[in-house]
């Protein structure tokens, strides 16, 4: 028999404190699926997708119910799109309108893969591609681009943050009626991992197997609870908490991920140990941090607690998975974290402060609603500044911002259900455009000639 | 195989006979009770054998859900995999 109180925890993390299976994502190399024509390619692509994932929402449903704990999002990555289309780059939306398909098919709410790897260089067939993305995002529902412009080991594509710059601007003006919404399925990486589960920014990368099984866990609300017990504990027992919960959590995200890899005939793949938040009460990873002592997110003290709180999450998730993998941190996404639209309805938090965050934790500058009058080469040079931080840590990075059509400052944007709210927050007026346009490649650092 | 049933919820009379019947109905056999009440809150842990369960586990979860909200407690039966991957190393 099991002790009374770890059932009892497990039953009060799930039903009080939001624990859930963030996504269960299904990753399918198209590279056996191009053809001679576009055409072709998109319905060899659509029949495909449609046939690997065709239960993966019945499946979902199953171990939900088998093993009594919410799995919220049913996804599928795939293979770059820039690569499947590289033949007949100007048809590429054929392919997305075939996966956009594909998705509804299914009953899933993303798909992510129309996506491009210029982190070296732009080729002319991918340069096509990205002029693509805008137009994609607005005839679209359900598909996620994602485009990896720099790594540690190659540097950055300059030429590609700048371009990155306007598309992104583009991407908004065509959503213009949903108040910028394209550019909240469009994410712009520093080295991009290939087995990310989390939208938008998933795909499915060319070193993986055929069909793979990645699962994400969250759980920032039973983090936080967890923290509430110990209110005057040091930092050391603090973080010993964090790692013990994470430990719980992703042990969970284990068994469901290997199961339904099993009933998916699919590889199992990695688990990824995020704390990602949902705008929901009780789910935020800002609160966590308050917990830890803040008066408020964005103060002074937020990028250690974040960088404890994002080191003893690895740390716990670690022992307690076969396979780790993904983004595995703490996700600080804005408009999709109650805690962080609090902050900066308050003008506790911007853009600077955030940047330092993402020093630290796992992803980048995530869903911030700016100003629609931002110019392209300014969302470049932030673009450039992530990307710069990724390639000298060695981490993953990534920019999703919304210029927000017609917003300013004191303005907000309500993109509705997991993507939440964002006041728009001020960005910097200075001209950074001479520096974007200069383009070429920053170069690698010292420390990435490790052979 | 084996599942665990948590019923929590205010103290009432006939709880654990409306639950033991309601999963006999079903093949499901108890093998395990252990019941706490704190102040006025009840909470019964069983661990029970499905492996001649009449209907299919999610279903199963499903309808001991609908007899909780039937009898105003809650009631979840979940497989036993979960609890020892979360608290057995």
């Amino acid at each position: 028999m099991f002790n009374k109180f770890d059932v009892l925890e497990t039953i009060d993390m799930i039903e009080r404190e939001h624990l859930d299976i963030r996504t269960i994502t299904m990753g399918i190399s198209l590279l056996p699926y191009i053809r001679e024509t576009a055409e072709s390619t998109a319905a060899a692509v659509y029949e495909a997708v449609c046939r690997k994932a065709k239960d993966i929402v019945k499946v979902a449903s199953q171990l939900s119910g088998e093993f009594g704990i919410p799995i919220v999002n049913k996804r599928v990555s795939v293979t770059p799109v820039s690569l499947i289309c590289a033949a007949f780059p100007q048809e590429a939306p054929r392919v997305g309108q075939a996966l956009d398909a594909a998705a509804k098919e299914l009953g899933i709410d993303f798909l992510g893969g129309y996506s491009a790897l210029v982190h070296k260089g732009t080729a002319d067939y991918e340069k096509i591609f990205l002029e693509s993305i805008p137009e994609l995002l607005s005839t679209t529902e359900r598909v996620c681009s994602s485009v990896n412009v720099a790594s540690s080991k190659s540097g950055i594509n300059m030429d590609a943050v700048r371009l990155m710059g306007e598309i992104v601007k583009r991407t908004a003006e065509a959503t213009r009626a949903q108040d910028g919404l394209g550019c909240a399925k469009l994410v712009v990486f520093a080295n991009a991992v290939e087995d990310n589960p989390f939208m938008a920014g998933a795909f499915h990368g060319v070193g993986e197997s055929g069909t793979v099984i990645n699962v994400g866990v969250s759980g920032p609300g039973v983090v936080k609870h967890a923290l509430e017990n110990i209110p005057d504990a040091n930092l050391n027992d603090a973080a010993e908490m964090i790692k013990r919960t994470a430990f719980k959590i992703t042990r969970a995200g284990q068994l469901i991920a290997k199961e339904a890899a099993k009933r998916l005939d699919a590889e199992f793949g990695i688990v990824d140990l995020s704390l990602a938040p949902t705008p929901v009460m009780g789910d935020s990873v800002a609160h966590i941090l308050e917990e830890l002592g803040l008066e408020c997110v964005g103060g002074h003290g937020t990028t250690a607690a974040l960088a404890m709180l994002n080191d003893a999450v690895k740390k716990g998730g670690v022992m307690a998975s076969s396979h780790v993998g993904g983004l595995s941190g703490a996700f600080i996404p804005v408009s999709e974290d109650i805690g962080m639209i609090e902050a900066a309805d308050r003008g506790m938090l911007n853009i600077d402060k955030l940047e330092a965050m993402t020093a630290v934790c796992s992803v980048g500058l995530d869903m911030i609603a700016i100003p629609g009058d931002t110019p392209a080469t300014t969302i470049s040079a932030i673009i450039a500044d992530e990307a710069a931080i990724g390639m000298i840590n060695n981490k993953t990075t990534a920019v999703r911002v919304i210029p927000v059509p017609g917003k300013d400052v004191g303005d907000s944007v309500e993109f509705g259900g997991l993507l939440g709210r964002a006041p728009i927050m001020p960005v910097h007026k200075t001209d950074s455009s001479r520096f974007v346009l200069r383009g070429g490649r920053i170069p690698a650092p010292i420390h990435s000639n490790k052979n | 195989m084996r599942a665990v049933v948590t019923v929590t919820g205010k103290d009432k009379k006939g709880i654990i006979a409306k639950v033991s019947s309601f999963l006999a109905e079903k093949g499901v056999n108890v093998e395990d009770i252990s019941q706490t009440i704190l102040q006025e809150y009840f909470a019964m842990i069983m661990l029970v054998d499905i492996s001649e369960m009449t209907v299919e586990l999610s279903e199963l979860s499903k309808e001991c859900e609908q007899l909780g909200k039937e009898i105003g407690m809650s009631i979840r039966l979940q497989h036993e995999a979960i609890f020892n991957a979360m608290h057995n190393i």
